[in-house]
């Protein structure tokens, strides 16, 4: 780890003033993800901003939804009653992420800003990687790449965005809000995350001055009828090979709304409008899933170990919607 | 069978462990402690041109950096096979080649393990890098036969001639990996010099070998030099050897005039102290029609380092397992840009019975012979390849007793025909076995006048039980409670004892108790029967016998006393004895026996397994502990389970480098994964293996297992993976 310096800020001004004085200053929540990277030499800030003593860690039923403070912790968020009622893909992915101790820990907020697990971004000394060493070039196309992403990749990156919470927001229309010196703006969570395209570097939309206050989630019969499917090696603490958040809004067997998104196959939270578009107003069917998940696959693009995901995620997909589906068929 | 002995007691260690009470190597704070922290080598061949340390050394804390260019010489030290415990056949530091990626080329000692951490980040190195020879696929027209500490073959009759002309044949080629051993206790040692005296803590599985290497390689009397080790948290093979940063962390001690603390990180730990190769196995089974074997081949390809030969001997149980009168086998190495390799549980045993174990169970198929019959059918009588009778074997006892509690009768043999809802179910057996090996070991028995007793042997305890078997043993044998035992271990001070590998550390250790405990009671009794005070006064000495603390005539066991009597009559302390047990060459072939049944569920859709059930019946000799026992049973299962399904340490082959070198991506299983694992603990009786009729249990656990997953796949899904570990996209 490099030496830097170390400040709790007691309010959201602080935090915000320290960033924009010092672009080299992170804050810090949970500090799950930034002080691994820190220890790795992969993040070096020279100054954090601690901003746990912020009143930002409140979940709370609104009008038209819920509306989860950036410093709850994943472990409070997915055990609350209504997360688990409303928006149960929220809670699933939630409980399937980490481990009980890293998710005591973790924020909300800091879930979304997580840094990809590619090896070779996660060790300095590891071949190329554009992510970190912007126009270094990337290891990972010719080298292990089974966990890498078939979805959203470029020539410059191809690793996965690594968080399964960020996945069942962008199904689920969640919206994150931030505050920075111009004031607050919201950014909807499926254009929080950025392809990598030339500039793999460039992660979210979130700017260095701007700090995540809170994440807010409508409700929706897709989001009460919603459901997370994580498939891995192991049966718990690992991060997926893929992954499917889905939400279906039925009346009888005929699909009202539908919401599907991706995770542990794209470059960013994989929001499918192509899947989406072909269930809404059809009648439930293993046939309509399956085509729908050709549709979400379509313009994959496998790497050299990777192949299987596309099938794999399609299969996802298909279990995600018959299980959500269950009984209304 | 006494109470003593067999009885699933509490580990004697237990609550010192669970307390935190139980000091591990890294625990030791000696004061005015340094602490040297490694700096790794980034590529895999070629030289270091420079290396740039001035940035370290200004760095705040730092006291010292060791580089080749400034090293203290050291002697070199044997491996294993030239008879000593070194890692690696070269001296660390010796130069500026680079032989693998992970090599330590710099040592970097600081007042704090954070000043060293932050330091270590700091020396800069160049290379003049080569193209690095990083896989057994591309290299494997180099393969030369070599052997681990024989031959690289073994033959008997004309194997390739009998498969040509079997009625039924398998011949297939299985793949293993590379696995790491990832115990949860890093390597660490803490060494303090006093003049040329020298003690370090060392978590070691080895604590004899390491004095032996740490004297000859800084050239000081072997009574100079003390190693301790009374807890290790866990090995499987890789605290066996002396590895480079063991030398490295004494030798920064020894410049700093310092006691210095090296600990590894978990990422070290996949560069720094060996891995089990990669293999890849052909196996030729040739059969008639009544399922008996003609023929057996098994040859064996893995990977070694640049600079020393390991061999993965997956071969060998192969010559042994089923009679056969027509086998060959041999094992080949290809040299890597990769670290030296090194023993990793059932070294050999491993990854053969894998490739073995499937291949009967493709041949099982093609016979339509249900596999445990294919196995009696084949079942050896007595060892195929030395001809000798087995020291005792109940093999047939545990397909039996396995094979009934897992239900195996019921099983249809055909692939996809068992569900469970939507899961497919499958039904795998295997067979397992292990050697029973045994080394010189010595052991000091004290009986104190207060009929208590002290047993020492400077052996290793890494969970297994050890101190608390022995503690049993002689308890059994001096014929007093446990609670007035204690056994001491874990320090070169104390009677030698061998390496804690190789399954052999109870019979080999337990051996010199035994004799200990003997010579310590035929004193007493010689005291006894001398002394005209005692009750035993003139007593033939075959007719005094012990239990219960006292000596007493076998005829008249009212006629005795106790050992507190004699001992405090004659106003001694306490009666000592050592015993340097040797094992005699036997005409007996000693081996334990097992077979694993399990259950696997695979999802058809999403392809992932899941293991749901395993039996595992084994026979092992006289089962001295039957919880610790179970306990490294269910160890061996699970780290099967892994093999089968999980463990791989993935290498880029463009920069010869492991990717995976964490707990995130190197995957074990965790609790989730495994549902339910019965071991049964089969009752057997061997007169002829060793003094005190034990087998070895810490390997046996582990082998076959994979191939039983494998097999239960198979008969899930209709698909042969011969290709380990058994992922998703290999059964999609």
């Amino acid at each position: 780890m490099q030496p830097f310096e170390y400040s709790r800020v007691h309010d959201e001004a602080a935090a915000i003033k320290g960033l924009t004085a010092n672009n080299r200053a992170k804050v810090i929540a949970g500090g799950t993800n930034l002080l691994d990277l820190m220890k790795e030499h992969v993040e070096t800030p020279s100054r954090l901003l601690d901003i746990n003593d912020l009143a930002m860690s409140a979940i709370e039923r609104t009008s038209d939804g819920v509306r989860i403070g950036a410093l709850a912790r994943m472990s409070d968020t997915a055990a609350h009653r209504s997360i688990k009622e409303q928006f149960p893909a929220l809670s699933e992915a939630l409980l399937l992420s980490a481990s009980p101790q890293l998710r005591n820990m973790a924020s909300i907020g800091g879930n979304l800003m997580q840094r990809t697990r590619c090896a070779y971004f996660r060790d300095i000394t590891l071949g190329a990687c554009n992510k970190r060493n912007p126009g270094s070039g990337c290891s990972a196309i010719a080298g292990e790449n089974r966990m890498h992403a078939v979805l959203g990749t470029s020539p410059a990156c191809i690793a996965t965005h690594p968080s399964d919470f960020a996945v069942a927001l962008a199904a689920l229309d969640g919206i994150v809000q931030v505050h920075g010196p111009k004031g607050s703006r919201d950014i909807p969570a499926v254009d929080f995350h950025l392809l990598p395209g030339e500039t793999p570097q460039r992660e979210h939309a979130l700017a260095h001055d701007e700090i995540i206050v809170a994440v807010r989630v409508p409700s929706a019969p897709h989001a009460e009828r919603s459901y997370y499917l994580k498939v891995r090696d192991r049966a718990s603490y690992e991060f997926a090979l893929t992954s499917a958040a889905v939400g279906l809004g039925l009346d009888g067997s005929t699909i009202r709304s539908a919401r599907v998104a991706l995770g542990g196959v794209g470059t960013k939270p994989w929001r499918s409008r192509e899947a989406e578009a072909i269930l809404t107003g059809k009648s439930i069917s293993d046939a309509l899933f399956r085509e729908a998940a050709e549709a979400a696959l379509q313009s994959a693009k496998p790497q050299r170990q990777n192949g299987f995901k596309v099938e794999l995620a399609k299969r996802t997909i298909v279990r995600a919607l018959q299980t959500v589906a269950g009984g209304a068929a | 069978m006494s109470a003593n002995v067999g009885a699933g007691i509490d580990r004697v260690d237990g609550r010192a462990k669970v307390t935190g009470t139980a000091r591990f190597a890294a625990e030791n704070n000696e004061k005015n402690l340094a602490y040297a922290v490694l700096v790794p080598s980034t590529i895999a061949s070629g030289t270091i041109k420079t290396l740039d340390t001035a940035a370290a050394e200004k760095a705040p804390g730092v006291v010292k950096i060791i580089t080749h260019l400034n090293a203290p010489k050291l002697i070199k030290t044997g491996t294993f096979v030239a008879g000593g415990a070194a890692g690696e056949n070269r001296i660390p530091l010796d130069g500026p080649q680079i032989h693998y990626a992970g090599q330590h080329i710099a040592v970097v000692v600081a007042n704090t393990f954070e000043q060293a951490t932050a330091a270590a980040m700091l020396v800069r190195a160049t290379y003049d890098a080569k193209v690095p020879r990083a896989s057994l696929k591309e290299h494997r027209a180099d393969a030369t036969p070599k052997g681990m500490f024989g031959p690289p073959e073994s033959k008997r009759g004309d194997a390739d001639a009998a498969l040509a002309s079997a009625e039924v044949k398998v011949d297939e080629v299985y793949r293993t990996p590379v696995e790491h051993h990832n115990m949860l206790e890093p390597h660490a040692l803490v060494a303090a010099w006093d003049g040329d005296h020298l003690t370090v803590h060392d978590a070691s599985q080895y604590i004899s070998g390491a004095q032996k290497d740490l004297s000859t390689a800084f050239g000081i009397p072997i009574e100079n030099v003390r190693v301790l080790s009374p807890y290790v948290g866990g090995g499987f093979g890789c605290k066996g050897n002396v590895w480079p940063h063991v030398l490295l962390g004494t030798m920064a001690a020894r410049v700093m005039k310092r006691p210095v603390k090296l600990v590894l990180t978990r990422k070290q730990l996949f560069t720094s102290n060996g891995h089990r190769s990669q293999t890849e196995q052909r196996v030729a089974l040739g059969a008639g029609r009544d399922g008996k074997l003609t023929s057996i081949i098994h040859e064996s390809l893995s990977h070694t380092s640049m600079f020393d030969t390991f061999v993965e001997a997956s071969p060998v149980a192969t010559p042994m397992m089923y009679a056969s009168p027509n086998l060959r086998t041999i094992t080949r190495v290809v040299s890597l840009n990769h670290p030296q390799p090194t023993f990793m549980r059932a070294p050999g045993e491993t990854p053969g019975m894998y490739a073995l174990e499937s291949a009967l169970d493709e041949l099982s198929y093609k016979l339509k012979m249900d596999p445990v019959q294919l196995r009696l059918v084949n079942h050896a009588d007595s060892d195929p390849e030395s001809g000798k009778p087995w020291s005792s074997k109940s093999l047939k006892e545990c397909y039996q007793q396995g094979g009934e509690r897992f239900g195996w009768a019921k099983r249809n043999p055909e692939p996809r025909s068992m569900q469970d809802g939507r899961m497919l179910m499958g039904w795998g057996m295997a067979s397992a076995t292990y050697p029973t090996y045994r080394q010189a070991a010595s052991a000091k028995v004290r009986i104190l006048a207060d009929g208590s007793a002290v047993v020492q042997s400077g052996a290793q305890e890494m969970g297994m039980g050890t101190a608390t078997v022995q503690t049993q043993l002689a308890a059994e044998l001096l014929g007093i409670p446990i609670e007035r035992v204690r056994f001491e271990l874990g320090d070169t001070r104390l009677p030698k004892a061998p390496v804690a590998g190789g399954s052999m550390q109870t019979a080999s250790v337990g051996s010199a108790v035994k004799g200990a405990v003997q010579a310590a009671l035929k004193k007493l009794t010689d005291f006894a029967i001398a002394d005209s005070a005692s009750p035993l006064h003139g007593a033939a000495a075959a007719d005094v016998a012990s239990a219960d603390g006292r000596l007493f005539l076998r005829s008249n066991s009212a006629t005795g006393e106790t050992f507190a009597s004699i001992l405090n009559r004659h106003y001694l302390p306490a009666v000592e004895a050592q015993f340097d047990a040797t094992p005699a060459k036997s005409e007996h072939s000693a081996h334990a026996f097992g077979a694993h049944f399990i259950e696997v569920a695979v999802d058809p859709d999403l392809a992932r397994v899941q293991v749901r059930r395993v039996v595992s019946a084994f026979a092992a000799g006289r089962i001295l502990n039957a919880k610790t026992a179970r306990s490294q049973y269910l160890g061996g299962v699970v780290q099967g389970i892994g093999m089968a399904l999980l463990e791989q340490t993935h290498i880029d082959e463009n920069l010869s480098r492991f990717t995976n070198a964490n707990f995130a991506e190197y995957l074990v299983p965790v609790n989730a994964d495994i549902v339910s694992i019965e071991p049964i603990l089969v009752e057997e009786v061997d007169e002829h293996a060793n003094p005190i009729g034990v087998k070895g249990i810490g390997e046996i656990g582990i082998v076959g297992v994979a191939a039983a997953v494998a097999n239960a796949v198979y008969h899930a899904t209709g698909k042969r993976v011969r290709d380990l570990p058994i992922t998703i996209e290999k059964l999609l």
